[in-house]
Formats: C-alpha cells, structure tokens, sequence
C-alpha cells in the first residue's frame, strides 16, 4: 500500500472536516473523492480532468481526487478512515462491498438525494443488471460507474495461422477448448502459446462464477447470506477451468496474474484472454495485432456476472459535503460524460441513453467491439456479494487456488469453500 | 523555584517529544491489543463484549494460522543462516584492500536502500512465466517453464529468495563494521605465524564477531517474522496461502475482514513468540557470545 498517498489522502480529509466551519460561507464545499485503478491506461488523468471540468461548472463544490491503489487498498482506507471519523465524502468501491460498508455503517442511502423528477428518471436510467449489485432493504446504495463484464478477446492473426476462421470466435465451451487445442503453439515440452487464458489471481471468484453461470448455477442469493458453492454447475465449472490446464493442456497450469494478463495477449503468449471489458481501450491501444471481442462461450447458457466500481456517499460527511458528492456523481452518469468514460477507457457505459448519444454511436459503428459487453448485459447476473465479502471471497478464492494448483479436487474444494462460508454467514440469516 | 526542579522540568520537556511517540505508537498500541484480543470485534449494530479467550480458542483451531505459522517458520529457516552466511562472505570480501572496493560494496548495499515495493515490482518481472528474466535465463539453458509465483512449491522458496537478496546486504555493514574495528596487529601477528587465510579467518575473525552475529540474528529474526510488503505485492498470499506469513495474515484479518480482535488475538500470538525467542537468543547465546 502507499503510505504517502494514504496519509496525505486522510490529512486532507481531516483538514477538511476541522477547516470547513471556519471558512466563510462562499467558500466551496470540499468534496475528497478516493478511486481505485484496476485496468492498464491513463484513468488518473482522465479522472483528474473530470475533476476539473467539474469544478469549473460548480464554483460552490470544489472535488478533490485521490487515486488510491487498487480496489482492496481503497475499501482499506476508506474503511479506515472511517473509523477514525472522516472519511472521503465520495469514494468508488467494488458494488460487492456494499453489504461490508452497509453493516460498517459508512455510507448513506442515494434515494435521500433523489427529490426532482429528472434525479428519479436519471437513477430509471442505468441498465438494470447494474443495479443487482446496488441495492438492498429497498434501497439504493451506490451508483454504478466503472462498470464491466468478463469477455474474450482473440488475436485474430493467431485464428488464422492456425487454420481458424479469424472473425469467428468461440460459441460454447466445446469450441473454446478445440479452439485453444489449435491454437496451443508447443516446441517439443515447451509451449510457447497458450490456446487460452483464465486469470487466477486477484479475481478468481470472479472467472469462476462467469464459467459458473454458463454451467447454469449462481453462486450466491441476493440477500448476500446465502451461498452455493457446491452446487453442480460450479462443480462443473472448476471442472472444466482445472482440466483446461491439467488433461487438456491449452492453459497455462497453475495460478495466472491478473495484472499481467494483458500483457501475456500483447506478448502472444496466449491466443485467447478473458478478461474485464474495462481493458478494452488498453487493449485497442497496445496490441499490434488484430484482435476481436465476444461475449463468454455458452455451457448451458450464456453469462457473465457483472463486476466493477460504484460511487458512494460516506456516511460521516456534511450534508452540504454529501450533496456535492452526489451532484459530482450525478453530473459524470451524465449520457455524454458516460460515453466519454466508457470510449477512454472500455468499461460499459451505464446507462441505455449513453448508447444513444452521437459520439458512442460513432463510436460503436467504427469499432464494434465496444458494443459486446452491452450487449452481454443482457445474460448478465450479479456479482458475488454477501455480508463479510472479503472473508467469504477468500474462502471461495482460496479453494479455486487450491483445485487450480491441483493440490484439491474441485469438487472437494467446493464444499470446503461452501462450509467456510456457512460458518461465516450463519449469524446474517 | 529550585533549580533542582526547574532543570527536572526542563529534562521532561526535552523527554516529551519522544516519549508522546513512544508511548502514542508503542506502549498504548500494545496495552490496546491485549484488551481488544479478549473482546469481540465491535460492529456499528453490535458493540464489542468481553469474550474471554474465545479469539485464542478460534486461533487454536484456524487452519490458516497454522498453515502461516508453518510458512513463517520455514521463512525464517530459508532467510536467516543463508542471509547472514552470505554477509559476512560479502563483508570479509570487501574488507580487503581489492580494486573497485567502494564499488562492491555499494553494489552489495543497494538493495537495502531501495524502496521496498519498486523491489517487489521488479522481482514480479523477473518471475513473471513464459518472459520473465528468470525464465529466460533457464529457458536458454534448456530447463522448462516455471510459474515461479503461481505454483504452491516453488512460491514460498521464491519470495524466501527475494528476502536474502534484500538482508544480506544490510547485514553485510554491520559485519564490515565490526572487522574494521579489529585490530590490524592481529592480521600481522597471523601472517607473522604463518597462518593461512581460512585459519586466520576461523580462529580469529569469526569469533570476533560473534557479538556482531548475535546482534544480525536478533535483527534477522524480527524481519522475518515482520514480512508483509513483499507479501501484499508480489502473492497476496497465494496461491491458496501458500505464502501466508503471519503478520500478512494479522493484515489480511484486520484490513480486509475488519475483525479488529482477531487481529489483536493473533498480534498477541506474534509478541508472545518474539519474546520467547528473544528470551532464548539473550539468556543463553549471549553467554556463548565471547565479549572482549
């Protein structure tokens, strides 16, 4: 974690909260606004500029952006600094923390804000997968921004020296695995290319629940204090993602970075990546090939969970403070700012009528990748989310390591992961 | 006024500042732990409570302490002798008078005053499988790939070997330290003997520093078991725990999972362990230790 920005971060919040009463009354409200970075590009800058941008129509809220690391580090700090008793005002945190910051009591209910009739139309707006993972008890408590879903994307040079047809990708998991058989390059006991890559590190609940729902189980009610992972399609579907790399030997075994996934497409180490949508621009600016995106091969059915960062309120800020947050939030959920967001840096824009804008319509129409995980959002389901998240997303992490580094069979694996989890949710039902 | 008391007055006020931190970062903290660890964990709907030795109890049957624990220890068996070996190597190497002297010794010296995470980064490149250095190294040699990072086996023994490449040379100053301060009559009576390079080192130099050797292996033992950072960027723990360290663990508890006396509990452990090595390394090595 870095100290620095971590110290500096919670001494200008508790500056803030100290100086506000004793500025006079036009100065602007001060606004600090932590957000995590999870995907290659230049978001610091772009998120600065907004900053700006804002700040320049708003005399009367002044934001404050500090990029805090990556999003465990944020939630660390946030929470943190939230027991010390100034929290940012505004924060982007992963949606699936949001019954941790629920039951920490460190965020307020956006409905609270919601008065006019264009603040209801406006939180109508958002595409209704997005909001699986915002609400609970009747009430909304974050507003989805940096947005995404899992899709694939392939080289497609790599299609067609292996005697693929470049602009079809995979449609089922049958065709992913004899795709990737193909398309596995191996000099005598070396590979040199991998047919295909899941990332294990990081996020393996994630991959795992996307294979999962194609296998045609979800992993955890939306109440957050129920999970099945033991079920058949999970079971099926760690399966599938150990035997890629143990029997059928198109996946690197063992555990794969997260981080450097992108890196291993650009390097052509693999063929075929899955990965956030948020990679997107990163990808479309680095590889030196061309590559396509589609949405996840189909077991049983399509899908994908949806994953990323929504905007919260912190609990323990001035009201004019949380206002400011909120206009801030409200102003860059904005149609042309969310397609903006989302052509700098691939994540969905979260609202139909961002779609409908001139600029993403152009920009759909010259580079069709950008429209697959909209349209993905259609199959999409929630994200893992349950009361003492990170607890229970270890439990479940851990054992895909383990089955995944061959030391569990996925099936005993799973339950393992299921018991942990009972024990850990029995006192939220 | 006396001046008896006024000079007291002055003497705790130049005291203060230093004792505000102490007491604000070391004392109070540890006092603080030792109370937390036999509440519960207080939550916004339910205050903490006194729970007696129910944190300890859940330590006790936690497989992933122990399994930390299991990896701590083998940490420390993998960092120390193997760091301070090669400190000392390293120093008595630049002790003599060998051209580009200061150079070496820099060179040894580096990796201590890098910053600790850019350290972790690079090594993650060099790990990295399929490209990263160290494969490409082995790859040359004809061996086949390896997910250094990413496999159960060898992801302890890599963050192990990161450890002592980052120890041994700060280790290295103490011992260039204490062999400069040895008299130089000693090197001359040797020689004057007839004694060779080995039996002087053996007879003379190592003993010699063995003050310094149990100063390095106090210091060595704390590091090991205060390993987090490298931790947190290069495995978070993984794959599956396999390099869990116990204070990445007491991270891990109370930073992601907020289970504030748990952490306290296994923080409790932690100390109780340190202090029982530090009990053995002074009460009985020390009077193995040949002072002059």
């Amino acid at each position: 974690m870095d100290r620095r920005q971590f110290l500096a971060g919670t001494a200008a919040a508790t500056t803030l909260s100290i100086a506000a009463p004793a500025i006079a009354q036009n100065a602007p409200t001060e606004v600090s606004f932590f957000y995590p970075v999870a995907v290659g590009g230049p978001v610091t800058k772009i998120i600065d500029g907004y900053a700006a941008d804002f700040n320049k129509e708003n005399p009367d809220v002044k934001i404050t952006p500090v990029y805090s690391g990556t999003y465990q580090d944020t939630i660390a700090k946030v929470l943190t600094a939230h027991k010390s008793g100034s929290p940012p005002t505004l924060s982007v945190l992963l949606s699936t923390d949001m019954f941790t910051l629920i039951d920490e009591d460190a965020i307020v209910p956006i409905d609270s804000f919601v008065k006019t009739d264009a603040d209801k139309a406006w939180m109508q707006g958002f595409f209704p997968a997005f909001m699986l993972n915002s609400q609970t008890e009747g009430k909304t408590w974050g507003i989805p921004f940096q947005r995404s879903t899992i899709v694939l994307f392939w080289n497609k040079d790599a299609f067609k020296e292996a005697g693929l047809d470049p602009e079809k990708p995979p449609q089922t998991w049958a065709e992913h695995t004899a795709f990737a058989e193909k398309l596995t390059k191996r000099e005598g006991g070396n590979v040199t290319q991998w047919g295909t890559q899941i990332p294990s590190t990081g996020f393996s609940y994630w991959l795992l629940q996307a294979l999962a729902i194609e296998a045609g189980d979800i992993v955890a009610n939306q109440k957050g204090d129920t999970t099945y992972f033991d079920k058949p399609g999970v079971v099926e579907a760690l399966q599938y993602w150990v035997d890629m790399g143990q029997k059928m030997k198109v996946h690197a075994p063992g555990i794969v970075e997260w981080g450097t996934t992108p890196k291993d497409f650009f390097e052509k180490k693999t063929a075929m990546m899955w990965t956030t949508t948020g990679n997107l621009t990163n990808v479309k600016n680095n590889a030196k090939f061309p590559f396509g995106v589609a949405m996840l091969p189909s077991q049983k059915r399509r899908g994908s969970p949806t994953g990323g960062g929504n905007f919260n309120i912190a609990k323990k800020a001035t009201p004019q403070q949380q206002e400011g947050a909120f206009r801030f939030a409200r102003w860059l959920t904005q149609p042309e700012r969310a397609a903006r967001w989302s052509v700098e840096t691939g994540y969905v824009a979260v609202s139909k009528a961002a779609y409908e804008t001139p600029a993403m319509k152009e920009y759909v129409a010259s580079f069709p990748a950008a429209a697959v995980a909209r349209d993905q959002l259609e199959f999409a389901v929630a994200e893992l989310s349950t009361h003492e998240n990170q607890r229970v997303t270890k439990a479940f992490s851990d054992n895909i390591q383990a089955a995944l580094t061959g030391s569990k069979a996925p099936a005993a694996a799973l339950k393992d992961a299921q018991a942990e989890a009972e024990r850990i949710l029995k006192p939220y039902r | 006024m006396s001046d008896r008391f006024r000079s007291a007055i002055v003497g705790w006020l130049l005291l203060l500042p230093a004792m505000i931190f102490l007491v604000a970062f070391t004392h109070w903290p540890a006092v603080a732990s030792l109370w937390e660890s036999v509440m519960s964990t207080p939550k916004p709907r339910r205050p903490a409570r006194f729970v007696g030795a129910a944190n300890f109890e859940q330590i006790w049957a936690d497989p992933i302490f122990w399994q930390s624990l299991t990896n701590n220890l083998w940490f420390a068996l993998g960092t120390i002798p193997t760091s301070i070996a090669l400190a000392m190597l390293m120093a008595v190497w630049v002790n003599d008078r060998l051209p580009g002297r200061t150079f070496a010794r820099m060179a040894y010296f580096t990796p201590t005053i890098l910053p600790m995470i850019a350290v972790a980064n690079i090594w993650l490149f060099f790990f990295t499988p399929q490209y990263g250095l160290l494969e490409q190294i082995l790859g040359a040699l004809g061996f086949g790939a390896t997910n250094w990072l990413g496999s159960k086996d060898t992801a302890l023994w890599a963050v192990t070997v990161v450890a002592i490449w980052k120890e041994a040379g700060f280790f290295m100053i103490f011992y260039l330290a204490a062999l400069q301060s040895i008299s130089p009559t000693l090197a001359e009576a040797a020689s004057l003997e007839g004694a060779s390079r080995w039996t002087y080192f053996r007879r003379v130099q190592f003993p010699l520093l063995m003050p310094t050797t149990l100063f390095v292996l106090i210091n060595a033992v704390i590091n090991a078991f205060r390993m987090v950072d490298h931790i947190i960027v290069m495995t978070r723990g993984g794959p599956d725990n396999a390099t869990s360290l116990l204070l990445f663990y007491i991270y891990q508890v109370g930073f992601s999972f907020w289970d504030t006396a748990y952490a306290a509990a296994l923080t409790i452990v932690l100390l109780a362990m340190l202090a029982l090595i530090a009990f053995i390394q002074y009460g009985w090595l020390e009077r193995r230790v040949h002072y002059r």
